[in-house]
Formats: structure tokens, C-alpha cells, sequence
């Protein structure tokens, strides 16, 4: 009798997922067992893919020009989650300082520019940094386009690194911000009142209370940044100019220009593998937050 | 529960500055769409031109048109789908059910570019002609996870007790479902079905590998424009569409304070 209601219920459930789980083994699992099986072939003479096994597009990948674009992606990337999160935590630990009230509507101005198209976001600031822009502008009118100011003018114009990483720190600044706030908000303020009653100075009790505690928010908004951050290729396309080549850019050209889909899907299995890593060694380390979850 | 210490001055001056951070360039994106003059960012006078430009172009309307079937088509399915998973997954015990966990978070962990490639890859082995269709495929697959994570969080936060006193009174368990369950979990679900929405309007990378010829949708769109020489009515068309999404969001906030 309970075995029997047991396996009904395992049968309802199996057949509530089964569209989800058919959806994804088809259209995501194997695509990308696919795109594991391709990067061990060879380009063909036409742009084809001959399936052999051979492992010269990984040789390739490490070649001098190819590394550098990797260590490249990877330190824009860490530099666009170093500034997130600098940016980003006081601006959290603020909004979950204020009035409940206004808590939630600054939550909503910072997600405002989030829902708008990240195509526009970009825009934005291509406006701002070109060299006729406004930045350029402004500073010509205070005087400020000389000397130094020239100099750091010129680190952050359109169609340099600069600009690059300016422009995916406001493209990533909510990701980091959501999940610190959720961390700084569930903050029971009693525990900092009864580090303050056994003598903690307040930025003490900071270091001590608040920053431990919201380690699952800063290891969650670290995860959401630096990953898009990875394979961005937008970016350095509009922003960059040519002088920025990440390793998304290689692995599009591959399949949309080049068409050697066998060395870019050996790319894009090294920038899989390199995310999944540092997801990796983040979650194991710090344990998986739920605040991962939108 | 005791008085939070309000936060202090320098604090909330650094506020400011972010919020300007986050404002200006899309205030100046604005206003530079009324500029009379096509490149300068001096403003030399006040126009409505571009946005008549943009109305009298055809292939603006066009992928206007491509977009919206896609994200309203994706959206239906993967809510539906999604919601049905959730259920699933919080409410029963089957076997593969850690796979089926696992497989929900890949897309939420692997790179947009990788996923684009991957789907590239196997509509061109298997024979599918890009296209709208295939657009709305990889649209689903990526939207799918989202939706059930959201639902997942509110079924998580539900009691039970009312479920139970339904069937109790004799509702069987499709009724229960109709007139309890999903009433309940509705707010979880139209969250889902935001995000869905938006993050397929969005979306450019994983389109622009699975679209064919015919099936431009308005971020394609978008970027082209920006390739090319730009114009004001990239302007006038952002801030269209910030517009839009504010309204949406206004009214889905209004919406989900009466509900609760």
C-alpha cells in the first residue's frame, strides 16, 4: 500500500519535469557534449568539421598569441569583480541601512538600468568616453584637459582597456549588488548592539559581525559578475575597438567568421573549464549561497 | 526587534555619487536624442526628428515585430514548463531528481558565448535552418531555469496547512491545484515570467548565433546600428525602450503590492 502511493507520487513528479529535462538534454546537454566531441577534430578544407581525435586545437590555445588573449580575459574579468565589489558593498551595506521603506525603492533604482538592454547600457558610455564625447566636454570646459588630467583622459577614452573595464563594472554593478544586499539585509542588528555593549568600536564590530557574515553575499555576486564577465565579447567589440581581444571574441570569430569550429570550441571548452573552476573552488570553499538564486 | 544605527554621512554621500554612477549616462543617452545636431554633444537645439525616423523605419518596425514573437512565445512555454518543475522539485522525490537539480544550473553557470556556439553547433549538424524558430528554442532553454528557480523560492515559503484543508474538505488534487496551489504561487510565477520576458528582449549573444536571414530581433538590430555610423536615433530608440521597460516595471510592482 505505501510502496504503491510512493511510486504514484515518484511518477507525478517524473512527469512534471519530464518537459523541462527533455528541453534540456536536447537542447543544451547535447549540444554541448557536442561542441566536447569538436574540439577534438580538425577543420576541414570547406570550414567543415572532420571528427577525428587529436588534441592540436588545446596545443594551439597555449601558442604565445592565444595565451595572452586568455590571461587577458581572465584579468579584466577579476579586475571587473575587484571593482564590483568595492563599489558595490558600500552601496549594499547603505541601502540595508536605511528605512525599510526606502530600502525597496533604492532597490529599484539600482535594478532600473539592469532591466533596460545591455546593448544601450554600453551606448551609454560610448557617448561618455568617445573623444568628442562628453567626458571630453566637460573636462575642456573646466580646464582639466591638461597635464594629468589630459593623461587620465586618455587611460579611459573610447577603444582603450579603460574604458573596456568602466563600461563592465556598470554593465555587472546589480549583479554584485543584489546578493549583498539580501546578505547585509538579513543582518540581525542585535548582534552588532551586543558587540558595541562588549566594548567593539563600530569598525571593529564591521570587521568582526558584519563582514563575516556577509562573506555568502560577496561569494554570490563574485560568481554573478565574474562568469558573464568571462565569455563577454560585446564589450571589447564596441568599446574596445580592436585593441581588445578576450577570449569570447576568439571563440566567436571561430565560429562566425573564421569558421574553424574545432579551435573555437576548444576555447570555449577552456573557458568553460576555467569558470567552472573558480565557481568551484569559490563554492566548496565558502559553501553554495542561496543567494545565488534570483 | 531594535533600532537599526542609520547609516552615516559619508555613507550616504557615497550613495549619491553611485546613484549618479548609475544615471548619467543614461540622463545624457536621453537627452542627446532631442539634439538637433547629429554628432556633437553640444546641445544646439530641441528636435523630435529622430524619433520620426525611427517610426518611418521599416526595418526597426520589422525586428520590433521578431522580438516580440520571441520573447511572448518563449515566455508561455518556459513559464509553463518551468512552473511545472518547480512543482516537481519541491514536492516530490523521484529518481534522477539530483541530475535534473544539477542540469537547471547549467545555464545559469556556463558563459552565454559557449551556449550560443553549442546550439550553433547542433542546429547546423542536425539540419534545422536558423530562423526564428530556432531563436525561440535556445530562448526557452535558457529562460526555463529562471522561471523555476523563482517559483521554487516562493513554493519554498508556503504553508501547506491550506493545501491540506482543501483536500481534507474533499477537493481532489487537480482541484486543489487550480484553486489553491496556483493562486498561491501565482506572484512566484508572474516574477518568473518577467524575467523571462526581459532577459529574452535582451538577449543578444545566444541570438546572434542562432538567427538566420529574416529573423533580425531588435538587440541585433541595435548593434548594428552601433557598428555603423551612429546617429541620434539610436538614441531615440533607447530611450523608447527604457520607457517601455519602466512602465512594465512600474506596473508589476504596483501589481505585486496589492497582491500581497
Amino acid at each position: 500500500m505505501l510502496k504503491a502511493i510512493r511510486e504514484r507520487l515518484s511518477l507525478q513528479g517524473l512527469i512534471l519535469i519530464s518537459p523541462t529535462m527533455f528541453w534540456l538534454i536536447v537542447f543544451l546537454l547535447v549540444p554541448l557534449v557536442l561542441i566536447v566531441v569538436i574540439s577534438f577534430g580538425a577543420r576541414g578544407i570547406y570550414g567543415n568539421v572532420e571528427y577525428t581525435f587529436n588534441l592540436d586545437n588545446y596545443a594551439r590555445l597555449f601558442d604565445k598569441g592565444y595565451a595572452s588573449i586568455l590571461w587577458d580575459s581572465i584579468w579584466i574579468a577579476l579586475m571587473t569583480t575587484v571593482f564590483c565589489l568595492l563599489a558595490g558593498y558600500p552601496l549594499s551595506y547603505y541601502i540595508a541601512r536605511t528605512h525599510p521603506v526606502r530600502r525597496s525603492l533604492l532597490m529599484f533604482l539600482v535594478l532600473v538600468p539592469f532591466w533596460t538592454n545591455f546593448l544601450i547600457r554600453i551606448y551609454a558610455w560610448m557617448i561618455i568616453l568617445r573623444g568628442e564625447g562628453v567626458l571630453n566636454a566637460v573636462m575642456t570646459a573646466l580646464g582639466l584637459m591638461q597635464g594629468p588630467g589630459q593623461w587620465l583622459f586618455e587611460q579611459i577614452q573610447l577603444y582603450t582597456p579603460g574604458a573596456v573595464l568602466i563600461s563592465m563594472v556598470y554593465e555587472f554593478f546589480p549583479f554584485m549588488i543584489l546578493p549583498l544586499y539580501t546578505s547585509l539585509e538579513k543582518l540581525d542588528p542585535a548582534l552588532l548592539e551586543a558587540a558595541a555593549d562588549l566594548g567593539a568600536r563600530p569598525w571593529r564590530a564591521f570587521l568582526r559581525v558584519t563582514l563575516p557574515l556577509s562573506v555568502p553575499g560577496i561569494i554570490a555576486g563574485s560568481i554573478l559578475v565574474f562568469i558573464p564577465a568571462m565569455g563577454m565579447f560585446v564589450v571589447p567589440d564596441l568599446i574596445g575597438g580592436a585593441k581588445t581581444v578576450l577570449v569570447g571574441n576568439l571563440i566567436r570569430n571561430q565560429f562566425l567568421t573564421a569558421r574553424d569550429w574545432p579551435f573555437g570550441a576548444a576555447a570555449s571548452m577552456v573557458l568553460m573549464l576555467l569558470t567552472l573552476g573558480v565557481t568551484l573552488i569559490y563554492t566548496r570553499t565558502f559553501g553554495f549561497g542561496e543567494e545565488l538564486v534570483p | 526587534m531594535s533600532e537599526r544605527a542609520r547609516p552615516g554621512r559619508g555613507l550616504t554621500v557615497y550613495a549619491i555619487i553611485a546613484y549618479t554612477y548609475l544615471y548619467l549616462p543614461i540622463f545624457f543617452l536621453i537627452l542627446f536624442s532631442f539634439n538637433t545636431s547629429k554628432f556633437s554633444v553640444k546641445m544646439e537645439g530641441v528636435t523630435l526628428k529622430w524619433y520620426g525616423d525611427l517610426f518611418n523605419d521599416k526595418a526597426i518596425w520589422e525586428s520590433t515585430r521578431n522580438t516580440l514573437i520571441v520573447a511572448t512565445t518563449s515566455t508561455i512555454v518556459s513559464t509553463v514548463i518551468g512552473t511545472a518543475a518547480a512543482i516537481s522539485l519541491q514536492r516530490y522525490n523521484f529518481r534522477g531528481k539530483g541530475f535534473s537539480e544539477a542540469t537547471l544550473y547549467i545555464p545559469v553557470i556556463i558563459p552565454e558565448v559557449v551556449m550560443g556556439i553549442a546550439l550553433l553547433a547542433f542546429f547546423g549538424q542536425t539540419g534545422f535552418t536558423l530562423g526564428l524558430p530556432t531563436i525561440i528554442i535556445a530562448h526557452i532553454a535558457f529562460s526555463i531555469p529562471f522561471v523555476a528557480l523563482t517559483v521554487r523560492a516562493r513554493l519554498q515559503g508556503m504553508d501547506r496547512a491550506v493545501e491540506e484543508a482543501a483536500m481534507d474538505l474533499g477537493a481532489n488534487e487537480v482541484v486543489t491545484f487550480w484553486r489553491i496551489t496556483l493562486p498561491l504561487i501565482m506572484p512566484g510565477v508572474l516574477s518568473g515570467a518577467l524575467l523571462a520576458f526581459t532577459l529574452s528582449l535582451d538577449d543578444y549573444i545566444i541570438t546572434l548565433f542562432t538567427a538566420g536571414p529574416g529573423s533580425t530581433t531588435l538587440p541585433l538590430r541595435v548593434f548594428s546600428m552601433l557598428k555603423q555610423a551612429v546617429t541620434p536615433k539610436v538614441n531615440a530608440l533607447s530611450s523608447l525602450w527604457i520607457l517601455v521597460i519602466l512602465i512594465v516595471l512600474v506596473a508589476s510592482q504596483r501589481l505585486g503590492a496589492r497582491k500581497t
